[in-house]
């Protein structure tokens, strides 16, 4: 491939994401695009993005049209410039084409693996390289290692990450024992002295907003930065609405309801993200382990143990982001806090920034973590 | 192995409480006051008791049609047996299994059996589960001679030895399969059948306690030891028909007489224990009447029992959530 | 996620439960193979490889071969559930209930309620059945229908490896008999399967599809014919929701009527023979319940009322597939083509 030319594929979001539909072009063939600018909705049967370019240059070639869906990997556009001509890029599309072929095991990402630390098994996705403190992105709770998908491929070039599942999460063990937040936060560590990380960039949402403030607090010497979406313990209340529901409902139709609550809004929550979720509430041990949580970190209904007394003495550069109609942890959580600390709040975001304004997002991070 | 003095007074204790449970049930179906069908036992009391005097509560019998004088061998209490027969909610099954499928599962008791042949096949998998988990145990099939001829017990004969389960197949054999004579039914012999399967067995007569109690022994302990199954061939009389308001017209006048004058199996015991010095006719008297006592006040009590409700017709169907 | 087949799953859920209570074993004929015989042990796992493995890891103790013998090992199987022990016993095609009936709905399934509740029998059946193996009349029923309707017998009809892993481990723990249906032409069908054990509860269906125009029930097998002919009606405009119960007993009543009363339109696929069948348990269910909604007759495409034929040519004509679906879906729907 000429270096004159550049491909756009179709991202891979989520392990389980095989294809993808080109909802709608942002931009127009010609048009001169910038890395980080939003250029395609990108639909899965999964959820709908936006995605952003991961290259700059001019658009020369819209390869796939609106509606419709093709493999991970697969050309979606060309950018190229000026002194190619237009014969040049037809003759890369097509030997594009017809060299094509779709690996539907891989396709064409990493797969995560498990690591045995001192708090058990823990599976992480690492993706990436770089030279400084890897970023280690630590999900809230219910979710895991994809609720990074738009965020962990973004934030690799330049950085090694590390993506990974808490106890009681995801495909790490689900025996969580008596833990609270200071325990989530020792199976983190854990988890960075089996890899050999000295250091990390964390990247906290909601519980594991809390638990990389917690380490931030405690561990300076073990974090670079911390960025805190939505994050836990800044506060006492929480909408036990959602985490009960969370635990409680075990049908497709009553559990929808309740996830919606996560996000501004709830046409992201796709059909397949509540079947995901049914599937991981279905696995051994993680109803007990999601009510020993529960009943750890929020007792009564009230979250336990809140970390704002310390936030005047921390050592480390730690900002926070936050949706302004977020119903599971209230936005006026932000409120309040040491100048040092960067507040960005995103209007008409729910609980998931991260998904609900990725490209913001990961600026901000990319901002802080170099 | 022998059987001290409280061992004798227990097994007549049990033949004569069946005995009492029998004639009652019998006078009571006549008067038109127990619904459906029963079945008696009446006759046969020395077999029944003869086996289960070496069970306890790690031990499985399954059981057939013909199943009262089995139960109260193997333990169950008999005021919730009567309790059960008459449909009663406070009966052994809470009314919903009657008769034909009186049960204690907590006694190793896995029910009188509607289905002829129904219990070779379970009684192996409780073989199995006293072999798998160890606990020593062993489990007993009653069968009748009808039993004897289907084919489920002839593919347990196998299993239990093919897999060496601690079961015994134990074949009542009255003569009668409902109004089919054994003689005309059932081609070769049940030891000979046993052979067949290279089971040891026991061709005994179930009119005499101590003979079905000698080859039950024998047959146990090997089953504990690791041995393997046995077949006991156990030939007996009953004394009502096949089943309550079965005129009996099959069998030969007098027949049931004869054996009653000549090989009762209380009257057997009795004339031995008393010969031997074993036991006085004054404690087996004392025991009689107890029974009869027993027998009555839980007939009573049955009769005046409360009847299971409309709340009780769809429960029990499942254990888990359906 | 991994991707297993239909056959693994199986497997996989059967040694998590045997590693995770003793009390488990497995018996049926060759499901390890070979006992007593001189050459290779463990040398089948079931006529179709699907216990292969497990006997060389678990023992004999707890891989019972047994004789060609069904009354006797599927009677043990109940007796053992009665008295302390989970079996998980294989009755290798369901067509052979005939051998052993009695053993499962008078003896297993009414334990409970005969003997007053005092009775657990925590026993599953797993079972091979349908059509589309030329297998001929004996080896290719459905005859889930039957144990449907015994009273304390659960019936399980998992639709592809995800649904059999979990729907196992469900049986497996489950206090009460489980009939477990296995589609012999799924065997080598893949899924996404967790490594990990889980369960999926009884009673409750998977909507697998939703749409407006027209609700599809479907069953086993079916469920994957029913989703390929919804993804090819959506094509032309026709959106259909597609009904999974996963068990036919208990059956999810709740969500197969709502979905029914919401499109107003129905079509229901057994590949069962079509009299007293799931397709009629639904139809009469939508008569008597959601008659008012009914905007067009019930429609049922199932097997037909003809033993499953051996000929290629005729096996083909028996089975329902997507293409019936379609052809019944636009007759409800009023669409055609």
């Amino acid at each position: 491939m000429s270096d004159a030319i550049q491909m756009i594929v179709m991202p891979k979001w989520g392990l389980a994401m095989q294809e993808g539909m080109v909802a709608q072009w942002h931009v127009a063939e010609g048009a001169k695009i910038t890395k980080g600018q939003e250029i395609v909705d990108i639909e899965t049967s999964k959820i709908a993005n936006v995605f952003e370019s991961p290259i700059s240059g001019t658009l020369r070639r819209l390869v796939v049209k609106d509606g419709e869906t093709v493999p991970v990997a697969y050309l979606i556009g060309v950018v190229a410039e000026e002194s190619v001509t237009d014969a040049e890029i037809d003759a890369f599309v097509e030997d594009f084409k017809a060299n094509f072929v779709f690996d539907a095991a891989g396709a064409g990402g990493p797969e995560p693996e498990d690591a045995t630390t001192a708090a058990g098994r823990i599976r992480y996705l690492e993706m990436g390289d770089g030279e400084g403190a890897p970023i280690v992105f630590i999900h809230g709770y219910g979710g895991d290692l994809n609720n990074w998908m738009f965020n962990q491929e973004e934030l690799s070039a330049g950085h090694k990450t590390y993506a990974v599942d808490l106890p009681g999460h995801g495909g790490s063990t689900k025996d969580v024992g008596d833990m609270g937040l200071r325990g989530l936060a020792a199976a983190v560590v854990a988890f960075m002295d089996t890899k050999d990380i000295a250091k990390a960039h964390l990247v906290g949402h909601s519980m594991g907003g809390a638990t990389a403030l917690l380490l931030a607090l405690e561990q300076p010497d073990r974090v670079a930065s911390a960025t805190l979406v939505a994050p836990a313990a800044l506060g006492d209340e929480i909408n036990m609405d959602y985490i009960n529901g969370f635990i409680e409902e075990k049908r497709a139709k009553k559990l929808r309801p309740v996830l919606e609550m996560l996000v501004g809004d709830p046409s992201l929550i796709s059909k397949d993200m509540v079947e995901d979720v049914l599937k991981f509430k279905r696995l051994d041990g993680v109803d007990a382990a999601l009510k020993k949580l529960r009943d750890a970190l929020m007792p009564g209904g009230k979250q336990a143990g809140s970390l704002r007394d310390g936030l005047a003495g921390l050592k480390v550069p730690v900002q926070i982001l936050w949706g302004e109609v977020d119903q599971v942890l209230p936005v006026g959580h932000s409120e309040g806090l040491p100048a040092s600390i960067k507040v960005t709040r995103f209007a008409g975001v729910g609980h998931m920034p991260h998904m609900e304004k990725a490209a913001e997002t990961n600026e901000l991070i990319r901002a802080l973590a170099g | 192995m022998q059987l001290s003095r409280d061992d004798l007074l227990e097994a007549y204790r049990k033949m004569r409480m069946i005995r009492e449970f029998e004639d009652a049930v019998h006078e009571e179906f006549s008067a038109g006051n127990i619904p459906g069908f029963v079945h008696l036992y009446a006759g046969e009391e020395a077999s029944g008791v003869g086996v289960c005097m070496h069970l306890d509560d790690r031990d499985a019998i399954a059981s057939t049609h013909r199943g009262h004088g089995h139960c109260i061998a193997k333990n169950c209490d008999e005021r919730a047996m009567m309790f059960e027969i008459f449909g009663r909610k406070e009966g052994l099954c809470g009314g919903k299994g009657g008769s034909m499928h009186i049960a204690d599962m907590s006694k190793g008791m896995m029910g009188a059996n509607g289905i002829v042949g129904g219990g070779p096949p379970l009684i192996c998998g409780a073989a199995l589960s006293a072999k798998y988990l160890k606990t020593g145990g062993v489990a007993i099939a009653f069968v009748g001679d009808g039993a004897s001829n289907q084919g489920t017990t002839f593919e347990s004969y196998n299993l239990a030895k093919v897999w060496n389960l601690p079961a015994i197949f134990v074949v009542e054999d009255n003569g009668y399969a409902e109004s089919t004579a054994s003689k005309w039914s059932v081609a070769g012999s049940q030891v000979d059948r046993a052979k067949g399967f290279g089971m040891p067995s026991y061709d005994v007569d179930g009119h005499d306690f101590f003979a079905v109690w000698e080859a039950a022994r024998e047959a146990i302990e090997r089953a504990r030891n690791d041995g393997g199954p046995s077949l006991i061939h156990s030939r007996l009389n009953r004394y009502y028909g096949h089943f309550e308001g079965d005129a009996i017209s099959y069998k030969a006048p007098g027949e049931i007489e004869k054996v009653k004058a000549e090989k009762d199996a209380i009257m057997l015991f009795r004339n031995r224990v008393s010969e031997a010095g074993l036991l006085d006719g004054p404690a087996m008297d004392a025991v009689d009447k107890a029974c009869r006592e027993r027998i009555a006040q839980v007939l009573a009590e049955a009769k005046a029992g409360a009847m299971p409700t409309e709340a009780d017709l769809l429960t029990d169907v499942y254990t888990s959530a359906y | 996620m991994p991707k297993k087949t239909y056959r693994q799953a199986i497997n996989e859920a059967l040694r998590q439960e045997m590693e995770r209570d003793h009390r488990v074993i497995l018996m049926g004929e060759d499901i390890s193979g070979g006992m007593g015989a001189p050459g290779e042990q463990d040398a089948w796992g079931g006529p179709l490889g699907v216990t292969k493995g497990i006997m060389p890891v678990f023992t004999r103790d707890r891989v019972l071969d047994t004789p060609i013998t069904e009354s006797a090992f599927i009677g043990a199987a109940a007796g053992a559930a009665a008295t302390g022990l989970r079996p998980v016993a294989e009755l290798m095609f369901v067509d052979f209930m005939g051998v052993c009936f009695d053993q499962i709905f008078n003896q297993a399934a009414k334990f409970k309620y005969m003997f007053g509740g005092k009775a657990v029998t925590p026993l599953t059946i797993r079972t091979m059945y349908g059509a589309g193996f030329r297998a001929a009349s004996q080896h290719s029923q459905c005859l889930y229908p039957l144990f449907t309707h015994i009273p304390g017998l659960k019936v399980a009809l998992p639709s592809n490896a995800y649904e059999a892993k979990g729907l196992l481990a469900t049986a497996i723990r489950d206090d009460d008999p489980v009939m477990f249906f296995e589609h012999k032409a799924m065997y080598d069908d893949e899924a996404e399967v967790p490594d990990e054990a889980y369960t999926i509860p009884f009673g409750e269906a998977n909507v697998t599809r939703e749409g407006d125009d027209v609700t599809i029930i479907a069953f086993g097998r079916m469920v994957n014919f029913a989703n390929e002919a919804a993804d090819n009606l959506e094509k032309s405009g026709i959106s259909c929701t597609v009904v999974d119960p996963r068990t036919t007993s208990p059956l999810d009543r709740d969500t197969i009527l709502e979905t029914c009363e919401e499109t107003g339109r129905v079509v229901v696929v057994d590949e069962a023979h079509p009299r007293c069948n799931m397709a009629t348990d639904i139809a009469a269910m939508c008569a008597q319940e959601i008659f008012g909604a009914l905007k067009a007759p019930v429609k049922m495409v199932t097997g037909y009322h003809c033993p499953v034929p051996f000929s290629p040519a005729l096996e083909d004509l028996y089975v329902p597939n997507a293409a019936k679906i379609e052809a019944a879906v636009r007759e409800v729907a009023g669409k055609g083509h």
